[in-house]
């Protein structure tokens, strides 16, 4: 039973009901007009138009279970940050405080929305609209099993990888649009970082993908994890991985390469002059990058959902993605902001030339006849 | 980008307190400040010389909430000098002993302060945590947690509560572990060396013609600390070391505190050992005499003076207030020309600010 099937056959349930009230009319109302009710039945049910609503049953599924992971990354964090400083974390809405997240979410519904008089409108409007659009769009395509991922007819989306981060890069430029639309000087420096910082390090990135691209030769997810059934590419490609999780950081933006929201200089960086619940999605859009950042890294490198049989695929894959993002967490309570040049310097001096040298053992593994 | 002023306040996470750090910058490079203060006047100065010498004992304690009894005894020790009264032998080293408890709990919420000024929100709540401890001890010996008014004219409110000297040296040997803990979070990381070597250079020259005092100065390379060149109370018998660094920079005012707090332990544990018993309090009278007085001390974040004239009745004729945070602001400009917007948090959290003695 795979993501395909389950909805075709919810699709298939959803024409059916619509269908019967439409035919219904067209046994109804007689004449033409009937007739143009029963022919508008018979495309809702044609094999091309079931394909395309079944595909977008497949978007919305994956997606909605793709939120609840994330929901569960932003209760991991807060526990797991409040372990490493010494109190307890939320405790107390639901159990061991899962649900403390959502009531969050529910306060941030009540507060007043407020836009700066001197914004310009139509740009401080659009920027979210992409920036969180694109976030959560990236969740669809990173399949989470071998048969919970997109699929046509079965097929899964050829080129998913290059898909995935080409998604990616879209947020700098929402991110610059909204920091100059805000019409504030913190935001514009914020925005202005976020554009120098994912310049930088889009490039070393997508290097290690590449070698990741070598090694499988498909672009496509699925085919990628297949081919690390017996290694995962996280050991010959050891430099390449350390070279990823560096570069994704960054590019989810979080601490220490958390710039372009720097609180302490920069007040809350590109974000300053949104409010209410457009800034609570700000925040959860932030944890769907770094969820889709995390299950990239478990997917190129970690070996996706290859695990022993005792627990289903997709669990595997989640364990995985949750482990990269404990590292995350670790990450952030131990280590300070950097400094902008210094984030630079770092990208281009030390990490894109490992990452070339890491493409370059791939290369001749590959030549090789390794892998 | 052109060239813009930016203002760093009076509401912006960096200032830590109320006021305005205006910053021209090109692009990231800053060319130009200007720090603007007096958004927490209160007319201290002003209260002062409408109420009597007891009543004005507690109003002192609000000039910095970070070192209260540090702002408190120097108010108590200037108004005893101009009375011309001697505190008992135990009182002096139980003010010492309080001194010092209350500089390590500021050095303490100075580094949280600075850790999260830096985005390392671990420093901030572990700082925190145990800053608690020493938050602890004076609440035992006072009562309150933040404005203790424990130092009183001719001595301090109350004998050491029982026990305390046992619960004390057990508190001081607990955190000189802790704060070798904290280095290992800060002088262990690469990303914090980055952030604080070589930032906020201030020239011992530089620091000396601006009448910087305190760790910032003592950063700077020169040996000046008021606790051992006009020693007050019982710190000439204390056997302690003048921490100095050469560096001038954000890093050496770091391990300028840290090693202070160090040594505050050993002036704890010294004045506990040495406390002789007898009295805590001498009564005094109601009216000053007519003249004028000083005293000075060593606040954690630099050299306190305060200056009274009394008029022969019950209040004041004038009571000053030399803050060291007010002098140390006006080398805001000398430490932040030259180094990135991202460094403004970085520089100015390394002196401490504490605007409530500073716009007094």
């Amino acid at each position: 039973m795979d993501l395909w099937s389950v909805s075709y056959d919810l699709t298939n349930l959803l024409v059916d009901i619509v269908n019967f009230f439409i035919y219904g009319l067209g046994w109804l109302i007689p004449g033409s007009i009937g007739e143009a009710f029963d022919s508008l039945g018979d495309w809702l049910a044609s094999p091309g138009v079931m394909r395309i609503f079944t595909i977008l049953m497949e978007i919305i599924l994956l997606i909605v279970v793709a939120l609840l992971n994330v929901v569960t990354l932003i209760w991991i964090e807060r526990k797991l940050l409040a372990r490493f400083w010494d109190f307890r974390g939320p405790f107390y809405v639901g159990p061991l405080g899962y649900f403390q997240n959502f009531a969050d979410g529910l306060k941030f519904f009540l507060k007043q929305i407020i836009t700066p008089i001197k914004a310009d409108k139509f740009s401080y409007f659009i920027a979210p609209v992409i920036f969180i659009g694109s976030s959560i769009l990236i969740l669809g395509t990173i399949p989470i099993g071998p048969e919970f991922g997109i699929t046509d007819e079965g097929t899964p989306v050829p080129g998913s990888v290059i898909l995935a981060f080409a998604i990616f890069a879209v947020a700098p430029f929402s991110i610059l649009v909204a920091g100059w639309a805000e019409n504030n000087k913190f935001t514009l420096i914020g925005g202005m970082r976020s554009a120098a910082q994912m310049m930088s390090y889009e490039i070393p990135l997508l290097l290690s993908v590449a070698s990741v691209i070598v090694l499988a030769g498909s672009f496509s997810f699925v085919d990628v994890v297949e081919a690390q059934a017996d290694m995962w590419y996280a050991v010959p490609l050891f430099i390449g991985f350390l070279v990823f999780l560096v570069c994704i950081v960054a590019e989810v933006e979080r601490i220490p390469f958390d710039l372009p929201e720097a609180e302490a200089e920069l007040v809350e960086g590109w974000t300053t002059e949104y409010s209410g619940m457009r800034f609570g999605f700000f925040m959860m859009t932030e944890y769907v990058r770094g969820y889709a950042g995390c299950a990239i890294a478990a997917a190129l490198f970690l070996g996706g959902w290859n695990g022993p049989a005792i627990i289903p695929d997709e669990f595997w894959f989640l364990i995985k993605a949750y482990m990269v993002f404990v590292i995350f967490v670790w990450i952030r309570a131990s280590l300070p902001r950097i400094r902008t040049d210094q984030i630079l310097d770092l990208g281009w001096k030390r990490l894109l030339p490992l990452a070339m040298l890491n493409l370059v053992i791939a290369v001749v593994l590959k030549t090789l006849g390794v892998f | 980008m052109a060239e813009m002023w930016i203002n760093m306040g009076p509401q912006h996470p960096m200032t830590h307190g109320l006021w305005n750090l205006r910053v021209k910058v090109d692009g990231e490079v800053i060319v130009d400040a200007m720090p603007e203060i007096g958004y927490l006047h209160r007319g201290m100065e002003k209260i002062f010389e409408n109420k009597n010498y007891t009543q004005i004992g507690p109003i002192t304690d609000r000039l910095c909430y970070g070192s209260s009894i540090t702002w408190n005894h120097l108010y108590c020790m200037t108004v005893e000098n101009l009375i011309g009264v001697e505190v008992p032998e135990r009182a002096k080293y139980i003010r010492v002993m309080a001194i010092e408890i209350q500089r390590i709990a500021s050095h303490m919420m100075w580094l949280a302060a600075y850790a999260a000024d830096i985005g390392l929100l671990a420093g901030f709540v572990l700082a925190m945590r145990d800053r608690e401890i020493m938050v602890d001890l004076l609440q035992m010996l006072s009562g309150s947690r933040l404005t203790y008014n424990y130092s009183r004219i001719g001595g301090v409110a109350a004998d050491l509560p029982p026990e305390f000297e046992r619960d004390c040296l057990r508190a001081i040997d607990f955190f000189e572990k802790r704060i070798e803990e904290h280095e290992t979070l800060y002088r262990d990381s690469k990303i914090f060396l980055m952030r604080s070597e070589g930032l906020g250079i201030l020239s011992r020259e530089d620091a000396i013609n601006l009448g910087v005092t305190g760790p910032t100065l003592r950063a700077s390379n020169v040996k000046y600390d008021v606790r051992k060149h006009n020693s007050y109370e019982v710190y000439d018998e204390m056997d302690f070391e003048v921490q100095c660094h050469s560096d001038c920079d954000v890093y050496g005012r770091y391990v300028v505190r840290m090693n202070e707090m160090r040594e505050s332990c050993n002036i704890v544990r010294q004045a506990l050992k040495k406390m002789p018993k007898g009295p805590v309090r001498v009564k005094t009278p109601m009216y000053a005499p007519e003249g004028d007085a000083i005293g000075r001390v060593e606040d954690p974040r630099g050299e306190g003076i305060m200056y009274v004239i009394g008029d022969g009745t019950d209040k004041p004729y004038r009571l000053k207030v030399r803050s060291p945070l007010f002098v140390t602001l006006s080398a805001a400009k000398k430490m932040l020309v030259g180094y990135k917007v991202a460094d403004v948090v970085s520089i100015m959290g390394s002196i401490d600010v504490c605007m409530g003695e500073t716009d007094k």
